[in-house]
């Protein structure tokens, strides 16, 4: 056990270095460098501008340099927003996306777990039917089309719910559905199968030969079994939070870091696309391992692997 | 002895004692036929309702954005004046008088948009784009994915051990983040290749398209050679291959009858659900506006310039909302129905 | 109240598949005394374990009861509500599945499974329950109990998983097991050991046990009533000496004949039966035996033979008996 935690850390931290490098090679690539775009700046003004963020020097010495500051959390100043660092805006643009994404989850899982389980309960009856083809079209649905949609009939035809900001719990309820839209259905489809399956094994046959009461069979038995491929869900889950966030912020003009990271993109706000890509992905990366981990003290099977 | 009751019951004659002929023991023996795993696979799929209207679905979406364009009296980047944001099969005044005048103008089916071009054929473009970038992508998908997946299933040992960390690595970057990066990163220098002579290609497919299917190259292609790895090293162990090696079955005709025949069922199945995975990723990046250069049109780009007008023009949004969903919708199906039909593990 | 612990009578059951009906049982009648050994042979798709477990309420979707009925300790099984149902399985009638790999809950200790059905059944506490888990695993003999009940299913050997099964079968003390095919999944060497361990468990508890298999080995050691089952009907019902010494269908004497034998002469071989099995979705109108008979006639073809009795015990169901009886009597 100890020895797969630390062989997925360690795999973890050259994914962070993969990213983190392949961040900065990519960022320095391109041309023409950040102060581009503002027109009429002298060629001294432009010398002493690159000067100031050391991008006078060798691309090598800067990728270290970049490294070690990382390391340490430091991921330089933001070159639009002046006057910033890139950390203290994810600092305070962070805890925003967290929230709703958190709380999508969070509605993802609560949802999509009993829903399934009761399709596949009731398999071939109506319900099952019902939540079958909510989960299939689920799946189908881009989330920017399920944002535009809600806008448009909750929020511009009904004006039911607040379009813009994040101020009150009813500013959550779009961007939540959402967010929660695809993995809701995926959780679905997948706890659905996966209770079919656990269904037809045999220790459930074993249970119900020992007079184990229906519920508990259910809950006891079943449930314990086919929510494993659940937990394996939940890494690339956060993933796609992380991601879909950068559309949700931007249809709903939330001040979260998703929206930032698509403002620094069209603003060519070099730093703070370099320090967010990799903050972003240092999340992701770290919260896998965690499921990873968590997979394994859940799933006793393969605890002596 | 008891005598049984029921045997009064019977008429018996004494021929009925006499042995019975083979053919007659035969002719109560009712055989299910034995089909082939492919007329078996065919014979569920065209059973399957669901499947085969979404495979109807799509080759109406095809014939829609391959061939109609062709024949339609508008192109996607033709502006008319006048012609802003007209409703759908409304005419714009200069239209209207030439009706008047007896001429026959083709109606704007689905309106235009703010710059007045029609939005029907931006809309089939549209598509046409989408499908040619799920399709393509997946090609390369494929080809790079199962080529890395088969090399290391099959030289096994170090080079397998090292080719599935890379692989491992590879599957934890969070890939829609490194799409947006790249495609931001590499639109520069593929604008500078486009000024190159015999590069000039580039310019027509656009240059966050390639950079899209560059990044697919990069870094899509895990998933399937993950697959395509476990799927040979357990028909590489599996006893049919063991017995055909022991009956001195040479390599070449143990991968092309057993690897390739067991194996594709799978391959077709994960390339098709593989399409829309491709169509969703090409929309999303449309969307937030790294997609296909303007004046292309794709789904996604369609969908989020309409989103501006969102209060007065809300068919401009839902036309693309609602195709892309279909085509993902139609894909996944069918993808779903080629597994039930092809999966040999899955048959009950 | 019957003088039979278990006494089943004409049931008929039929799976209503997609297919089509399946005739799973087809008048079938069994009676088992207190302590009674009774083994049910034939092959796969017979009909024998739809038999078992429609005796413990356990009868898989779609499968349904259409006739019959079915006796057990002066209850009447088909007529209890799931809820006394579940108050007999598990305590007075137990089970052990063919397969012990997958018959296992993997995600919860052998301790666990165990005193799961302790818990169930009466009213010790938790520590109480424990201690009788380490008795019953000693009485399986499984070494280290203690040690053992922590452990999950994926730690153990399929033969020590199939005396976890036991245990947990004997956890109530049942009046009947029913082992279903305990020992195909099991090394032969391992398979000896499980039987002797069931056969010494009931002599030690003295409990009624239904053995079904496929293999005559098996129940020719252990039995003292064998049916023998083809296609949903018993065709052959006796004791161990009545089908070992004089079966009297032709498919038991098939059976024998291709048990091998120690005492076989060297040239003479193994007689296997040919044909294949019945398509229960589209059984033969008369015997279902008919077709893979050596001896068939034409009546065989049309018309299901009836009973031919041979003393208390011993019936069987085939035309040729009834022939010999026809030509006996005239």
């Amino acid at each position: 056990m100890l020895k797969y935690v630390a062989k997925r850390i360690l795999l973890a931290i050259v994914t962070i270095w993969a990213v983190a490098t392949l961040t900065f090679f990519l960022m320095n690539m391109v041309p023409g460098g950040p102060f581009l775009s503002e027109k009429a700046i002298s060629p001294q003004a432009t010398a002493a501008l690159e000067a100031k963020y050391g991008l006078d020097k060798p691309l090598m010495q800067r990728y270290f340099t970049y490294l070690t500051d990382a390391l340490h959390g430091d991921f330089g100043d933001s070159l639009k927003q002046r006057g910033r660092t890139v950390m203290s805006i994810i600092k305070m643009k962070f805890p925003v996306s967290a929230r709703v994404g958190g709380i999508s989850v969070l509605v993802a899982l609560c949802l999509g777990v009993p829903l399934g389980c009761i399709a596949a309960l009731r398999r071939g009856k109506f319900l099952d039917s019902l939540i079958s083809v909510f989960a299939t079209c689920g799946i189908a649905v881009p989330s920017f089309v399920v944002c535009t949609l809600l806008m448009y009939f909750l929020g511009v035809n009904l004006k039911i719910l607040p379009t813009m900001g994040l101020t009150s719990w009813k500013h959550y309820i779009m961007p939540v559905i959402s967010l929660a839209f695809y993995p809701t259905a995926y959780i679905m489809r997948l706890m659905r199968s996966s209770m079919l399956d656990v269904l037809g094994q045999d220790y459930m046959r074993t249970a119900k030969a020992k007079g184990v009461s229906g519920f508990w069979i259910m809950f006891k038995h079943a449930m314990r079994n086919a929510i494993l491929p659940v937990v394996t869900y939940v890494g690339p889950m956060l993933a796609y939070t992380v991601t879909g966030s950068f559309v949700v912020e931007k249809i709903f003009v939330i001040p979260g870091l998703g929206g930032e990271f698509i403002g620094a993109i069209s603003g060519r706000d070099y730093t703070l696309i370099m320090g967010t890509t990799i903050f972003l992905a240092t999340l992701i990366v770290l919260m896998n391992v965690v499921v990873d981990i968590i997979y394994k003290l859940v799933d006793p099977r393969i605890k002596l692997k | 002895m008891k005598q049984n009751p029921l045997s009064f019951q019977l008429k018996l004659n004494p021929d009925d004692f006499l042995p019975a002929t083979e053919e007659e023991k035969q002719s109560q023996v009712v055989m299910r036929e034995s089909v082939s795993f492919w007329k078996d696979g065919m014979r569920r799929l065209s059973k399957n309702k669901v499947a085969m209207v979404s495979l109807a679905v799509i080759i109406l979406v095809m014939i829609f954005s391959f061939i109609v364009p062709a024949f339609y009296p508008y192109s996607y980047k033709e502006q008319f004046k006048g012609a802003n944001h007209l409703a759908p099969m409304e005419y714009s005044a200069e239209e209207q008088a030439r009706i008047d005048a007896g001429e026959k103008v083709f109606p704007h089916i689905f309106g235009t948009d703010k710059m007045g071009r029609d939005y029907a054929i931006r809309v089939m473009m549209g598509s046409r784009i989408s499908l040619i970038v799920g399709l393509i992508a997946t090609a390369i998908i494929l080809v790079i994915g199962s080529l890395y997946g088969s090399v290391a299933a099959f030289f096994g040992g170090k080079v397998d051990l090292i080719m599935m960390r890379i692989v491992d690595i590879i599957y934890t970057i969070p890939d829609i983040l490194l799409i947006v990066l790249l495609s931001f990163a590499l639109k520069a220098p593929l604008e500078t290749l486009k000024g190159i002579p015999g590069f000039s290609w580039v310019g027509v497919v656009g240059e966050n398209l390639i950079s899209i299917f560059i990044v697919f190259a990069l870094l899509y292609w895990v998933g399937m050679a993950r697959m395509v790895r476990s799927q040979i090293l357990t028909l590489k162990e599996s006893e049919y291959v063991t017995a055909a090696r022991a009956l001195g079955v040479s390599n070449g005709k143990i991968i092309r009858k057993h690897l390739l025949t067991n194996c594709i069922g799978i391959l077709i199945v994960t390339t098709t659900l593989q399409i829309p995975s491709s169509i969703f990723t090409e929309s999303f990046l449309s969307f937030l506006g790294m997609g296909v250069a303007v004046p292309l049109p794709s789904l996604g780009s369609l969908a989020s310039d309409a989103l501006n007008g969102i209060n007065t023009y809300p068919y401009l949004l839902f036309i693309p909302a609602v195709l892309i969903s279909l085509i993902i919708l139609s894909f996944n199906l069918l993808g779903d129905g080629l597994r039930d039909a092809f999966d040999p593990k899955l048959k009950h | 109240m019957s003088e039979y612990l278990v006494d089943i009578k004409n049931e008929r059951l039929s799976f209503f598949t997609p297919a089509g009906e399946v005739k799973a049982l087809n008048d079938v009648s069994i009676h088992l005394k207190e302590g009674e050994v009774l083994g049910i042979v034939g092959e796969s798709g017979s009909g024998k374990s739809v038999t078992a477990y429609s005796l413990m309420g356990l009868t898989a979707h779609p499968g349904k009861l259409l006739g019959g009925s079915l006796y057990f300790n002066g209850h009447q099984i088909e007529q209890l509500s799931e809820k006394e149902m579940r108050k007999i399985r598990g305590n007075e009638i137990s089970i052990i599945f063919q397969d012990p790999m997958t018959s296992l809950n993997p995600v919860y200790t052998i301790g666990n499974q165990i005193m799961e059905a302790i818990l169930l059944h009466t009213e010790k506490t938790r520590a109480q329950a424990k201690d009788r888990a380490k008795e019953l695993l000693e009485l399986v003999g499984i070494n280290e109990p203690e040690k053992r009940l922590k452990q999950y299913p994926h730690e153990l050997s399929g033969g020590m998983r199939q005396r976890v099964m036991i245990a947990i079968a004997l956890a109530c003390e049942p009046k009947l097991l029913i082992a279903d095919e305990p020992t195909t999944a099991l090394d032969v060497t391992i398979q000896a050991q499980i039987l002797e361990l069931m056969m010494e468990l009931k002599d030690k508890l003295g409990m009624a046990i239904i053995m079904i298999t496929h293999d005559l080995g098996v129940v020719a050691s252990m039995c003292e009533r064998i049916a023998v089952m083809y296609a949903g009907k018993i065709v052959e019902y006796g004791t161990a000496e009545d089908i070992f010494y004089e079966p009297k269908h032709q498919y038991t004497k098939g059976l024998i004949r291709s048990i091998p034998r120690l005492d076989t002469k060297e040239h003479e071989r193994l007689v296997p039966i040919e044909g294949t099995p019945v398509d229960m979705l589209n059984p033969p109108k008369g015997c279902p035996f008919a077709p893979r008979c050596e001896e068939c006639m034409k009546i065989c073809l049309r018309e299901m033979p009836p009973v031919t009795n041979f003393g208390e015990v011993h019936y069987t169901q085939c035309w040729l008996n009834q022939k010999e009886e026809r030509s006996a009597n005239e």
